[in-house]
């Protein structure tokens, strides 16, 4: 059973009087333990389809199945559950709450899965001192390094345990040695057997990921699979990846 | 999630939010603490005059009923008014005649009023009661002696010149001096006290400014006349209060020689009339000022819903990152209504320690307490002003579409 299932997934917004296909029916797997890069130019619809695999957003058409479970037709609250439970965001702007600290910024989701206290800090420290920020439990976003803000939103993903962990350009903040870090970190959560879905535009982040799905106009343009991972394949070997 | 660690976390996130602007926060619940205090103050001012109210007419007693021509509950009309005016007095012969032929009564006093300037030497009080009377009112007046005694029947009847004086005459006319024995002029004549009567310390102060004298002494001294105010009749056995009432009535309509089918021309009045009257009085004024009191609650409450509406904006991106997060509607609703409800449970209890001060001030001058039950309705008052006025951003809030809230900048 592949983790994620779409089936003929499609998104129309209205803007006005114009109907805009963000997504026309696109079908896609990813099983588990998966490293994807979904990539594509502003308006391919690929921030769209970030929304949609994260249960941010439900799709105007089509099916979707996360872990086995249809969540295309789940209501607000469902969906926050799942969003709990299966989905770990990564953003480029980071997204930590500004007023408070770094353990507590990782204890949201725990606070929200109603874990009890002493458990939630005890699981939530554990996660900080895995990315390496054992020692900044304490520092708010505004007192921490664009790279470290970074660390502990991969924490606060990390923390409930996920299915995936969904990043929406994590280093398009960042400069390169800092994305760098972060990157060899995602590689090393993707060696752990962790699934992780990368949206970015950056070939230089892309070829970290073992898979590339490419995006244009709503559709996948192109669903490439690459070794390591480690190298850029240039378009004719396209074909053979995998 | 449960609904405890919600509220838990609510009130966190509440407070973080009020420290974090904190002008804005004390400027917003002022607006509650003005309203609070307003309408706790309203509500001790209303709860002391009420009870000074009760207290006055408690300590008329309700087993003694009230022969005049007024009847308490007032005319309904102006017609009505004039016809009451037109009813013949009452004199001391009727007194008479009704003690003569009542059953039921304990007590029949008879009661004529005046008012006089009291002079002691040098000092003076004005505009004080003169009350001429028997030695029964002791028992149907609501009066008791603090100092020295009441009249005795002989001299009620002989007439001697003594007088038993309130306990507010009592401290103008002696403030180093006992009253007991001193010679008194009321209008031109001296009078000896013999007592003062116990501190009342009503509203009206009525009971504690006034001068009790032999009915006999009134008569011949100050209005040459036998009319008599009222005559109060206190009833054996206040469970056969209607029986002696029914009673009152046919003796009273013979005294006055009314001819069957004849309108009265008299009322009897009791203490339940005066009460349901007060009531009436001061649920009206209750209301009133209640609800021009509560218009400031009011105001503060827009005041709350308006910097909520500026918070929930403010914090869009906040509630896209918590809802991505896991947060539910509810979880999001919660914790808006449990920031305005905050800020006004603080309002609240700042109010209330304003009031309080305040009230002891108040204290000195009127009756004012600040009960438990207004304690408490302010609690709940501000605690609904922050949930009704935090009601529609909060439901804004928790309806808000992640994407866009996220995509907020």
């Amino acid at each position: 059973m592949p983790l994620i299932r779409f089936h003929k997934i499609s998104r129309r917004y209205q803007m006005g009087a114009e109907t805009i296909h963000a997504l026309r029916e696109v079908s896609l797997e990813i099983e588990r333990g998966e490293y994807v890069a979904i990539m594509g130019p502003s308006g391919s619809g690929k921030s769209t389809m970030m929304n949609l695999i994260g249960c941010l957003d439900t799709p105007t058409g089509g099916e979707y199945e996360l872990n086995g479970v249809q969540v295309s037709q789940m209501d607000d609250n469902q969906l926050a559950e799942i969003r709990n439970r299966e989905i770990g965001f990564i953003f480029q702007t980071f997204n930590l709450l500004p007023r408070s600290d770094a353990l507590r910024n990782v204890e949201l989701p725990l606070i929200y899965s109603g874990m009890p206290a002493q458990e939630r800090r005890q699981v939530a420290l554990e996660a900080l001192s895995n990315v390496g920020l054992a020692d900044r439990i304490h520092h708010r976003p505004n007192e921490l390094s664009g790279g470290q803000r970074q660390r502990v939103a991969v924490a606060r993903a990390l923390v409930n345990r996920p299915s995936i962990i969904l990043a929406d350009e994590p280093t398009g903040n960042l400069d390169t040695k800092t994305g760098a870090e972060i990157l060899a970190l995602f590689s090393q959560l993707s060696r752990q057997g962790n699934t992780l879905i990368v949206v970015t535009h950056e070939e230089d982040v892309a070829k970290h990921a073992r898979r590339i799905l490419r995006i244009r106009d709503g559709l996948i343009a192109s669903d490439e699979r690459v070794g390591q991972g480690q190298e850029t394949r240039s378009a004719d070997q396209m074909a053979v990846g995998a | 999630m449960n609904l405890l660690i919600e509220l838990k976390e609510g009130l966190a996130i509440a407070w973080s939010a009020i420290r974090a602007n904190k002008l804005r926060s004390v400027l917003t619940t002022l607006g509650i603490v003005i309203g609070i205090v307003t309408v706790t103050l309203m509500g001790t001012a209303i709860a002391g005059l009420n009870s000074a109210f009760l207290k006055a007419i408690s300590s008329i007693g309700a087993d003694v009923l009230f022969v005049m021509r007024e009847d308490w509950s007032g005319p309904d009309t102006e017609d009505e008014w004039r016809k009451i005016q037109k009813r013949p007095r009452l004199t001391v012969e009727q007194a008479a005649e009704l003690e003569r032929n009542l059953t039921l009564a304990a007590a029949v006093t008879p009661v004529a009023f005046d008012q006089r300037t009291i002079k002691f030497g040098k000092r003076s009080a004005d505009g004080v009661r003169i009350v001429g009377s028997t030695e029964q009112l002791l028992q149907t007046g609501g009066v008791g002696i603090g100092d020295g005694r009441f009249l005795s029947a002989a001299e009620a009847e002989g007439g001697r010149p003594v007088c038993v004086i309130g306990s507010m005459v009592a401290t103008n006319l002696f403030p180093r001096e006992s009253p007991l024995g001193q010679k008194i002029v009321i209008g031109q004549q001296p009078f000896e006290v013999i007592g003062v009567l116990e501190k009342q310390g009503d509203i009206f102060g009525q009971f504690d400014n006034q001068a009790i004298i032999p009915l006999r002494q009134m008569m011949a001294g100050f209005q040459h006349t036998h009319d008599l105010e009222v005559v109060e009749i206190k009833v054996k056995d206040v469970t056969n209060l209607e029986n002696a009432r029914e009673e009152l009535h046919s003796v009273m309509r013979r005294v006055r020689r009314l001819a069957p089918g004849d309108p009265d021309d008299f009322s009897i009045n009791q203490q339940e009339e005066i009460l349901a009257k007060v009531h009436k009085i001061t649920a009206i004024i209750g209301g009133i000022g209640l609800f021009i009191t509560g218009l400031s609650l009011f105001v503060g409450g827009i005041g709350i819903m308006n910097i909520m509406f500026v918070s929930v904006t403010e914090r869009t991106r906040e509630i896209g990152i918590r809802k991505a997060i896991g947060a539910k509607r509810r979880t999001i609703l919660l914790q808006f209504l449990v920031e305005a409800a905050t800020i006004c449970l603080i309002g609240g209890a700042i109010g209330l320690g304003i009031a309080w001060p305040v009230t002891l001030v108040l204290q000195q001058y009127m009756p004012a307490s600040l009960s438990p039950t207004v304690v408490s309705l302010a609690v709940l008052v501000s605690l609904l002003t922050g949930l009704v006025s935090g009601f529609v951003p909060a439901w804004r809030a928790a309806r808000m579409n992640p994407v866009d809230a996220l995509r907020n900048e």
